[in-house]
Parts: structure tokens; C-alpha cells; sequence
């Protein structure tokens, strides 16, 4: 979908919320706006246009720039319309002779002391300056040349109050010469981004927009990039180094971000096929204009020249890749897939779906397995993150989906937050409750680390429950056991939404003394006392929301986690109403749409189970094949049979399972035991070191499809430019799957979605055109719920009654021991992405060049390691070595690190423990040892050399 | 071959977290297994624990109601 350039509408001051409507005269035009909007917001409502140059709607009004004034009966003097709420039967003139010659002064003084250089300003064309002077009709300044900001120097010399720009960040520039010091910046570093890092310098004529200290450039500061200030400034002065570069863009493509589960909407400002660059959407669902570093920067990784373009194959693994044609390789993928079928039976092969990917590629790869392939052996990395969140709110609630909305968190007055870093892994969110957190709400964070939520600014003061990995369990059921005994709990809705006897069990269950705080003290090293704090403020809290992450479901008792997780909403009614809810926090962008897309190997798309015949009757007629009722294999089972011979043939598109799955010896012996592998990617990432096929991927700048975010908000991503490696990846996929006979024959990714719907009741009205309309819709979309469901379990829980379940703590196999003393548990970086295969290829390179193990002092002390030094890190699995940082963030006992970086490979350290019920792997704790060292371990050596043999190519057909 | 120690060991994990629940336990983990498991790996469960592998006795008592592909697949 593309529009042609039309600056988005600001109106000037955010919308009010009220249930009182006012009306009032604008020009002689009624319009009626809630209680508490703006003058300047109600005259924008009624299409007219007031000047102004410090107001835009992204912050509140602030007042200072004095454009804005307006004239309003009865009322004296020229208020400014941005801080003058609106009041019944107001009638304001927003030009007069008095108003226009007010805003003339105003305008020339701006200009006295700012450079003319329009022409050749990169703002040239976008700048509200500029079309301030033209509406006020300012045709001159009267002001001799004086003291300015703008001049490098005068007659006399160097002017003193110049300042360079600072060019420190990578992705904008900051030019002090062309600032106006409206301070939108610095608002919206506070108001949306909530980072505090910008601030006015100051006063008159010696203010300053300053990052940090007066010593600190943009790159030094507190500032992490989100680029909020950039999208809001009105001149050249903090503007992105793309456009200063290309120029500004002439058509707009609105899409969807592909990283993490918040599921950002953003307008490609484009031009001819280049990105110039990418905008936040206002209206977009989610996010409501705000994005982060990754999001509105990190999008080079499209165009870098890592990028493979061409098919490849090869006979051997240890042979160097041919470059061939897309015939050569798909004849060659499919007749190995065939071959090996033939060979070792049907169920020999299987394939790997992504979260990177879209719903309908997705749907294809899992159709590929089931319908072309024969065999239920699909499976998706979801399986690696958020597969208990699916087990576990489907037990307890009866849907395999988060609760509610993002813009829920406007509503609630206390968030708890477990095993989740918000601030780094899903910015945006962290963003948008962070807000919430300065107006007031509580904040409970459970996590091993002291997260940087912890520390957001201007909020009141936060309960930090530092529990060892490892003890999820045993703490939420403890805060669950202070619950009942104190009955804090809300008895209507167990006894109407639940099943009272069942909580009687469950009450029992808990109240034995082994759950007490103060036992759980001695396993989690929480104090008890803390914890029966945290119980009570839940409880008390009239929304209580919980917002969770993968610190919670990778663990060998994840699903248990998301279920105690589900029994605390339960037992305070926190279910049902704005406010509240159990929020899952999906890793990557489509998580929640991959495993909605039946990528699991025991399910079809809608989480309906491949034993079910009705179900298997709906599919076995959509595409004329008979269908297997027995279960597959999930990833580590595949890698399992693969290392017992059975499992030779796996289709892996967009995902790099050596990098970001766990026991990475165990993964890459696995593959290499397959006769064919076939990855389907961006890069000649880890996994294809042994792969035998590559078929060159699309990035999410050159398809169309749809994400689905955490909120189960099914989002359009849409082409804004031509494919580079020629297709689309849903095309490569149908180009494969015919090879082996499937006779497919969609022509638009709409067609795959109008399949889905046809087949999967909580998708039966999805359809592009709705989604084009409507932006967005969250699951389950039918008949009964036309355009989408904000809020799930309203009136009653989809399974029926809430379910209780006994969540018993089982303590990790993955102890610490004398050999292994310390626990490892892993986590994410603001600035990188996932297994990094996007973000390394980006600047973002700036921030996290390499991953870090965070130790605490004492830890360190003993091991003689210092700040900076190599260290060794070694597990039963394996070892790795990488620098030492030390800091008290993570207790005594516990080390911290990252999985961004393949020269680290954190994962040669992680083991195949599981979750019990998915085998979702237990990244977050792992027994080791630190030790001082010199360099790469012998593995890393091995690794990078195998590596580099790995990847070499071939010229083209040498004939 | 898969390796059978990882299948028990699976197993036995389900079996800490059921036995806790109200209900049979040994049902429920073979009920879970039936539900996530290839036949495969159900068969060679159920080999492995007649061949006497050590095991939890919720574990051994589940090998019982796995559901083997010989079996007709309604479910349990």
C-alpha cells in the first residue's frame, strides 16, 4: 500500500481522554473534542491549521514558543492555544491583525539567530521552520547581525557560542547551529521515551540542547538511539543521516518492524526503492508512534553486501559452495529430500519454520512438511522461547495467547514483571510503561539481574526480588501461598470464573509450610520478607498486570512458571479488565503468529491437535492429501534422532539453529550426520556451514505477508522494494514444495491468508482487505468478534472455568557443584538482536561490539579476574571465552551474558535440559566455571576456521 | 539411536510435575507423551523401560497406557 507524501497531521497536543464532550467556535466552525483538549487540538479538529513550532502532539504542551497565541472572547490578552484548554460555547479567532503581528515579531526573532543556508539544508522541504516563516508571511528581519548560534565566525574571529555537530551517533546528526530550542527534544526523551537523557542547558540566550553533560557527546550520554528527539524535531537539527545523505523521501509504504514481539508499526519514507528512512506510525496499535534503535535504524542489514543473492549447492559439507541456478538448486534440494525419504522412510525429513518469517511463509513450510512431505516433523523456534507460555495458558486458561493489549498498560496500577528486561528486549513496551510507572503505578520486577526498569526515573520506589535461577517456581508459589493466608485473594471471581473446590485443593496445596517465604527463602535467597511484600502489593493493587519473558520459560520448569503465573492473576481476578492480564513478552516479531500458523509438530494452525479428526478432515480436504494423526518431532528431538540415523533430511528457513539453539556441539553433530540440509536465509548464516543447499531469503522490506505481535495483533508487512535475490520467500517455498509434486499455485500472499482463514475458526475473518482497512485486528476474528478481540477472558475464560493447577518446585538438574560452582543465565542486549544476524550487520555495532559475561566483584575477586580481562567460561557441554565485566547487578553466585555474537557462541556452554512439558531449553541456567584466560578456547579456534572453510564459494559455472 | 536415557529422563521430569496434581499421575504422563511424542520415540520409551531401565515407578507405571502405533489412534 503506498501513499503519496503527506506530512503526517499533527495536531498539535495529544489527544484528550473524557467522557464530556465541549463544544466550542473555531473561525466561526463548531466542532465539539473531549474535555481537556487544547485550543490549538480542537482548531486542528475543525481543519485549521494554528502556527506553532514548540507544540506537537507526541508531548504535552509546553508553551514557550508563543506562535500559537490565539484570540478568545471574553477572555483577555492572546493565550497560546497549545496550553489553553478548551471551555462550552468558546469562540476563538485564530487570525487578527493583533495575532498576525505578534507572530511576525515572533518568527523574526527566531530568524535573526538561525543560519539561511535553506537550499542546501538537509531539513530542506520537511521543515517546520521554514513553513512557520511562510505562514506568518515573514518577508524580513530587521536585526542588525549580532550574537548568534549559527556564524563558525565573525570579522573578529571564531564565534564563542558556536558549537560543531556532533556526529558521534551513527544513524543522526546533531547540528546546535540550526537549533530553535523549542525543547521537543528533551520532551521527548522524558514524556515518550523516558529516558531523561537529553536536557536544556542554560538560560536566555545561553540555552542549549545538551546530551548528558556538558563533556558527553549523543554516543557517551544515557541517550540508547530510539531517535523519538529526531522525529520530533521541527528544523535540520537533529535529523537522520540517511536524509542528509539521499534527500527527502516522496512515498510513504507503511509496514511492520521485523524484530522483536512488540510488533512496531512504521511508515518506509522512501524514494524510488530506497528506504530513506523508517518513521514510527502514530496510528499504529501498538507501538502509538515510538519505536527503538533496531527498529527506526537498524534496517542496513537488507542491503549489506553480506547478502547472498544466488542459490548454492553442494555435494558434501566440507565441500566449497556453487553458485547455480534457482532450477539447479531446488531440482537438487527436492530430489535429496525424495531420495532420503525413499531411502529411510517418510518420516526421515522434516523442516523448520521461523518467527522472523511471516504468517503465510510460515504456513507454507509447515504445509510443505505435513501435506507434500508427509510427516507431522515441523517444527519453529518458538519451541527455544515462549513454547510453555503456549502449554501453559492453554492448561490454566484454555488459549495458547497473551491476555491483553499493549495499551492496557495505560490502565494498570501495578505492573510485576518476571524474568524480562523490557528496557533492551522490547523497548517500546518498556517505553509505554514507563510512562505508566511516573504516573504512579507500582513496579515488582522477579529476575536474578537488577534490571534497568528497576531504575526508571521519577517513579516511586521498586520491589526488586533477586531470586537464583532456577527458583521461579518455588517464589510465585510462595507469593501465592501469602495470597491465601492472609486472604488477600478475590473470592467472587474464583467462586464465578473458577472452580471453588478446585481452589480449595489448590489452597491446600499450597498452604503446606514447605512453600512458607521463609523456606523459599533458603532456596531463592529472597528474603522472605520480600516476598510476602510483593504478594501484598499485587494483591492489593485494584489492575495488577504480570508481564513476563523468556526468564521465565526457559527453564526445565517453564511451563510450571507460566501456569503459577496464571494462578496468581486468578486468585486477585486480575483477568478480564484494562489493567490487568498475563502478558507473555514474544521474543521475535511473528513468536505468537508462528505457533498460531501450526508450525508445532503436535498441532495444526490454530492450535488444534493433529489426533483431532474433525480438525485433520478440514485440512485432509483443503489440499486433497491424507494427513498424519500421530505427533512429530520437535527440534531437539530432530537433533536427537539425527545423531541415531533416522533424521537425514531438514528444510530450515530463516532460522540459525547452531547459533541460537542450546549445546551447540550436540546441534552441529546432529546436522552433520543429515544428507541434506537445505537453509533458506538472508546470510550464509552458522547453520549453513552445514548445509548443503541455500536458497537466498527476501528481507521483510521486499514481501508482503503479516506478523503477528504479542498481543496476538496481526500486523501487514508490505513490499517497499523489489526483492534483491528475486523472489519472495512464500514463492521459494511453493517453488520447492511443486518440485516434489504439491501443484501449488498461489499468486499473492492474500491468497495464503484467505486459506488460513478458511481452515482456522479464530482467524475466519481475517482477510487483507480487512487488514487493510482496519490496520490491524488481534485474534480470534469471526463472526463473533467482527473486527478482532483487544481483550481475552472477559466474561468468562475461553476453556470454560480458570484452572488451578499444584505448581511443585523441582529444583534444576543444572546445579552448581564444586566442579561447575557458579550459574550462568543469559540474556539480551538493547542494541542487538537475537543471534545478531540482522543487528552485527548494522552500526548498531557501536554499542554491543562483542558479548561481555557480567560477574559480581566478589566472584571475581576470588577468581583473580579483573574488569576487562578473558575469561573462560566452562560447563559440563562445553567452553567459551570471552571479556569479563564486573558489577553488582547480578548476585554473587550468578553470571550474565549474551548469545549476539558467533565468535562467542554462549551456547557451546548451554545444555539440552528441557522444559518438561515442551522441551523448551533451559538457557537460563547453566552450572560453570570462570577461570582467567588468554584467548579463544581451543573451540572457538576450531570453530572459526571451520567456519571460513565452510563458507568458501566458487565462481559461477567455470566452464 | 535415540538416545533412550534422554527419553526416561523426559519422562521422569513429567513425572515430577504430575505427581503433584490431583489424579492418576502415571495416566497423565502417558497421556502427555501420547499427545507430544512420535511413535517412535513412544516405542522406544516403552522398549527401554521393559528392558529394564531404571526409572521413577510413575514413569514405569505410565509405560502402560502409551499408546503404541500398532494401536488404534483414538486417544486416551
Amino acid at each position: 500500500m503506498k501513499d503519496f507524501i503527506i506530512p503526517d497531521r499533527d495536531f498539535g497536543t495529544p489527544a484528550a481522554k473524557s467522557a464530556v464532550t465541549i463544544s466550542l467556535l473555531v473561525d466561526g466552525i463548531a466542532v465539539s473534542v473531549p474535555a481537556g483538549t487544547s485550543v490549538m487540538r480542537a482548531a486542528a479538529v475543525a481543519g485549521i491549521s494554528v502556527p506553532k513550532l514548540c507544540a506537537t502532539d507526541h508531548v504535552s504542551a509546553f508553551g514557550s514558543c508563543r506562535l500559537c497565541v490565539v484570540q478568545i472572547d471574553g477572555m483577555r490578552g492572546t493565550p497560546a492555544s497549545c496550553t489553553t484548554p478548551v471551555a462550552e460555547g468558546m469562540v476563538v479567532h485564530t487570525q487578527t491583525d493583533d495575532i498576525a503581528r505578534i507572530r511576525k515579531g515572533v518568527m523574526e526573532l527566531y530568524i535573526s539567530d538561525h543560519p539561511l543556508d535553506c537550499l542546501t539544508c538537509a531539513a530542506n522541504g520537511d521543515c517546520e521552520l521554514q513553513d512557520m516563516a511562510g505562514a506568518v508571511g515573514l518577508r524580513e528581519v530587521r536585526y542588525e547581525a549580532g550574537a548568534n548560534h549559527f556564524a563558525r565566525r565573525d570579522a573578529e574571529g571564531p564565534n564563542p557560542e558556536y558549537r560543531p555537530k556532533d556526529q558521534s551517533n551513527p544513524y543522526f546528526t546533531f547540528d546546535p547551529a540550526k537549533c530553535i530550542v523549542c525543547s521537543r527534544c528533551v520532551r521527548a526523551c522524558e514524556e515518550v521515551q523516558g529516558t531523561f537523557a537529553l536536557t536544556i542547558e542554560g538560560r536566555g540566550f545561553d540555552s542549549r540542547v545538551s546530551a548528558g553533560m556538558m563533556s558527553d557527546s549523543f554516543l557517551s550520554s544515557d541517550c540508547v538511539s530510539c531517535g523519538a528527539c529526531v522525529q520530533v524535531c521541527p528544523t535540520a537539527t537533529l535529523i537522520e543521516n540517511k536524509v542528509i545523505e539521499i534527500g527527502t523521501p516522496e512515498h510513504i509504504v507503511k509496514t511492520t518492524c521485523a524484530y522483536c514481539g512488540v510488533g512496531c508499526s512504521f511508515d518506509a519514507h522512501m524514494r524510488g526503492e530506497e528506504v530513506v528512512r523508517m518513521v514510527p506510525s502514530k496510528d499504529g496499535k501498538a507501538n502509538r508512534g515510538h519505536s527503538c534503535v533496531k527498529g527506526r535504524f537498524a534496517w542496513g542489514y537488507a542491503t549489506h553486501l553480506d547478502r547472498k543473492l544466488e542459490p548454492m549447492i553442494r555435494e558434501k559439507i566440507t565441500d566449497p559452495w556453487q553458485v547455480v541456478t534457482w532450477d539447479q538448486a531446488l531440482d537438487f534440494a527436492a530430489s535429496r529430500m525424495r531420495q532420503t525419504q525413499a531411502a529411510h522412510g517418510v518420516d526421515s525429513v522434516g523442516v523448520i519454520t521461523s518467527s522472523r518469517c511471516t504468517n503465510e511463509e510460515t504456513y507454507l513450510v509447515q504445509k510443505l512438511a505435513r501435506a507434500v512431505l508427509g510427516t507431522n516433523n515441523t517444527d519453529t523456534c518458538a519451541r527455544v522461547c515462549h513454547s510453555p507460555t503456549g502449554y501453559g495458558l492453554r492448561t490454566t486458561f484454555g488459549t495458547s495467547a497473551g491476555t491483553h493489549d499493549f495499551d492496557s498498560v495505560e490502565d494498570t496500577d501495578l505492573a510485576l514483571v518476571i524474568g524480562a528486561n523490557p528496557t533492551d528486549g522490547h523497548p517500546v513496551f518498556a517505553s509505554r510503561l514507563r510512562k505508566r510507572l511516573r504516573q504512579g503505578a507500582g513496579l515488582i520486577v522477579i529476575d536474578p539481574r537488577e534490571i534497568d526498569l528497576l531504575k526508571t526515573p521519577h517513579m516511586g520506589q521498586g520491589l526488586h526480588l533477586p531470586l537464583r535461577p532456577g527458583t521461579n517456581v518455588a517464589v510465585l508459589t510462595s507469593i501465592a501461598q501469602v495470597i491465601v493466608a492472609e486472604k488477600l485473594y478475590d473470592e467472587e471471581f474464583i467462586r464465578t470464573r473458577c472452580d471453588w473446590d478446585e481452589f480449595l485443593g489448590y489452597a491446600e496445596f499450597l498452604m503446606d509450610p514447605r512453600h512458607s517465604p521463609e523456606e523459599v527463602e533458603k532456596l531463592s535467597k529472597v528474603p522472605a520478607d520480600l516476598i510476602r511484600q510483593a504478594a501484598r502489593a499485587y494483591a492489593a493493587a485494584p489492575r495488577g498486570s504480570i508481564y513476563y519473558g523468556l526468564g521465565v520459560t526457559e527453564h526445565s520448569q517453564g511451563s510450571t512458571t507460566v501456569m503459577s503465573i496464571a494462578n496468581l492473576a486468578m486468585l486477585t481476578g486480575n483477568i478480564g479488565v484494562p489493567g490487568t492480564g498475563v502478558n507473555p513478552l514474544r521474543g521475535q516479531n511473528n513468536v505468537q503468529g508462528s505457533c498460531d500458523m501450526g508450525s508445532f509438530p503436535h498441532e495444526y494452525p490454530g492450535y488444534r491437535h493433529v489426533s483431532d479428526k474433525a480438525t485433520r478432515e478440514i485440512y485432509e480436504k483443503a489440499w486433497g492429501v491424507p494427513l498424519s494423526p500421530e505427533p512429530g518431532l520437535r527440534i531437539p528431538n530432530m537433533f536427537d534422532e539425527a545423531l541415531a540415523g533416522r533424521f537425514r533430511g531438514l528444510y530450515c528457513q530463516g532460522e540459525d539453529i547452531v547459533q541460537s539453539d542450546p549445546d551447540t556441539r550436540h546441534v552441529t553433530s546432529a546436522l552433520s550426520a543429515m544428507d541434506i540440509v537445505i537453509v533458506h536465509d538472508l546470510f550464509l548464516n552458522e547453520t549453513s556451514n552445514y548445509a548443503h543447499v541455500f536458497l537466498p531469503g527476501s528481507s521483510f522490506l521486499e514481501k508482503d505477508g503479516t506478523f503477528t505481535n504479542a498481543e496476538r495483533r496481526i500486523n501487514m508487512v508490505r513490499r517497499a522494494m523489489t526483492p534483491k535475490n528475486g523472489y519472495e520467500d512464500w514463492q521459494i517455498t511453493q517453488m520447492l514444495a511443486n518440485r516434489m509434486g504439491a501443484n501449488w499455485g498461489y499468486t499473492h500472499p492474500s491468497e495464503i491468508m484467505d486459506e488460513i482463514a478458511m481452515t482456522t475458526p479464530s482467524f475466519a475473518g481475517v482477510s487483507y482487505d480487512l487488514l487493510d482497512r482496519e490496520g490491524s485486528v488481534q485474534w480470534p476474528c469471526n463472526e463473533k468478534a467482527p473486527l478482532g478481540t483487544p481483550l481475552m477472558h472477559v466474561d468468562g475464560f475461553v476453556r470454560g472455568k480458570g484452572h488451578f493447577i499444584h505448581t511443585e518446585y523441582v529444583a534444576t538438574e543444572e546445579r552448581s557443584g564444586p566442579r561447575f560452582p557458579l550459574l550462568l543465565t543469559t540474556g539480551r542486549i538493547l542494541s542487538q538482536y537475537n543471534v545478531g544476524a540482522q543487528t552485527r550487520r548494522t552500526d548498531n555495532l557501536v554499542w554491543h561490539p562483542e558479548d561481555i559475561l557480567e560477574i559480581h566483584p566478589s566472584d571475581a575477586e576470588n577468581r583473580g579476574v579483573r574488569d576487562g580481562d578473558w575469561v573462560r567460561v566452562a560447563s559440563r557441554s562445553g567452553e567459551t571465552t570471552l571479556r569479563a565485566v564486573l558489577t553488582e547487578r547480578v548476585a554473587p553466585g550468578v553470571v550474565y551474558t549474551t548469545f549476539h555474537h558467533p565468535t562467542t557462541q554462549a551456547n557451546v556452554v548451554t545444555t539440552d535440559n528441557s522444559d518438561w512439558a515442551t522441551n523448551c531449553p533451559e538457557f537460563k541456567v547453566t552450572a560453570v566455571q570462570v577461570s582467567p584466560s588468554n584467548g579463544p578456547s581451543e573451540w572457538q579456534e576450531e570453530y572459526g576456521s571451520h567456519s571460513e572453510r565452510s563458507r568458501r564459494i566458487l565462481p559461477a559455472a567455470a566452464e | 539411536m535415540h538416545s533412550d536415557d534422554k527419553l526416561i529422563r523426559m519422562a521422569g521430569q513429567m513425572a515430577d510435575f504430575f505427581r503433584s496434581q490431583p489424579g492418576a499421575p502415571a495416566e497423565a504422563v502417558a497421556g502427555h507423551i501420547n499427545s507430544f511424542w512420535t511413535p517412535r520415540m513412544r516405542q522406544d520409551f516403552v522398549r527401554h523401560l521393559a528392558e529394564g531401565a531404571e526409572a521413577d515407578p510413575i514413569v514405569r507405571d505410565a509405560a502402560r497406557f502409551v499408546r503404541l502405533p500398532e494401536q488404534t489412534p483414538a486417544r486416551a
